[in-house]
């Protein structure tokens, strides 16, 4: 069991890194792009502004 | 040709790491262990990216930008944030001569070599297999995100083992951790590629389209090079604020 916790530990730390909130905002920004996209509303520019958005909010938490 | 650039620069930055571990070892436990567990190492990567290259080719375009555009995003903005911590001096610098003397140490009080067999050192070979495998991780993780994206992973495999050849060659001259590379711009320059490609593969994976199509990704890595910097400068200021002795 603690070989199994350790392996799923490894792949988190490998792909989420440091802070989960960049990763779930991420899934959230992918689904409101396809929402978006599928409505047939332009949906290039949400990720970017997302990225800037979730990268501050990490940064500033990082450093307080 | 971005993408050759990409993975080779990811591949640098991790090939450097990995040297300076198995230079490490290799130099405090000797080195027929320590090859050993560095070609065990390679061994277990090139399996990895043998079996899951093909395996993703066979998945539709659009599914593979979605996923793999998501994984990319979250993963350079990993990057690029402790890039950017690192930069405006939140974040220690990546000092390769440091963590080898780390290492060293570490390898010195491990005690004698016991066990013997093939493994000859068990200590020496577990650490440069590990060191080789952790590191060779990343890039094959972008080698195959990357080269499965673009239809190209020999592509992409080329650009990995250019870097691998390249920091070994200048490993095996020097005969010590390659601290002159400036590993903490090329992380930067990773972290910002690897978010540029994510926001542009993401969004053609969701179904949208980008304004002047391929060309886009010019402007999208722009962008968050320029998103990068404004951070950068705008963390050094909260630094700069904060007396020296609240750091």
């Amino acid at each position: 069991m603690n070989r199994i916790r350790a392996f799923g530990a490894f792949w988190w730390d490998f792909i989420v890194g440091d802070d989960w909130r960049i990763a779930a905002g991420m899934v959230l920004a992918l689904a409101a792009t396809a929402g978006l996209a599928a409505a047939g509303l332009a949906a290039w520019w949400l990720l970017p502004l997302v990225v800037v958005l979730l990268l501050v909010v990490s940064l500033r938490r990082a450093t307080r | 040709m971005l993408l050759v650039l990409a993975v080779f620069a990811a591949c640098v930055v991790e090939s450097v790491e990995a040297l300076t571990i198995v230079l490490a070892v290799g130099v405090t436990r000797g080195w027929q262990a320590t090859l050993r567990g560095v070609v065990a190492g390679l061994a277990v990567l090139a399996v990895i990216v043998a079996v899951l290259g093909p395996a993703l080719t066979v998945i539709p375009i659009d599914v593979l930008r979605l996923v793999v555009g998501g994984l990319l995003l979250v993963f350079g903005l990993g990057w690029l944030r402790k890039a950017i911590l690192r930069a405006s001096g939140f974040k220690a610098l990546h000092d390769e001569g440091q963590i080898y003397l780390r290492q060293r140490a570490a390898a010195e009080r491990a005690g004698a070599a016991t066990g013997g067999g093939l493994l000859v050192d068990p200590y020496a070979f577990t650490l440069a297999f590990k060191g080789v495998l952790l590191e060779g991780l990343e890039v094959a993780f972008i080698v195959l995100t990357f080269g499965a994206n673009q239809h190209n992973i020999p592509l992409a495999t080329i650009g990995a083992a250019a870097a691998v050849v390249l920091v070994t060659a200048v490993g095996v001259a020097v005969r010590a951790p390659l601290a002159r590379v400036p590993e903490n711009s090329l992380k930067f320059v990773v972290g910002v590629l690897l978010t540029s490609f994510g926001i542009f593969w993401g969004v053609e994976g969701a179904g949208g389209s980008w304004p002047g199509s391929d060309a886009a990704l010019l402007g999208v890595i722009a962008f968050v090079l320029l998103v990068a910097a404004v951070a950068v400068r705008w963390l050094r200021g909260i630094r700069a604020a904060v007396p020296a002795g609240q750091r």
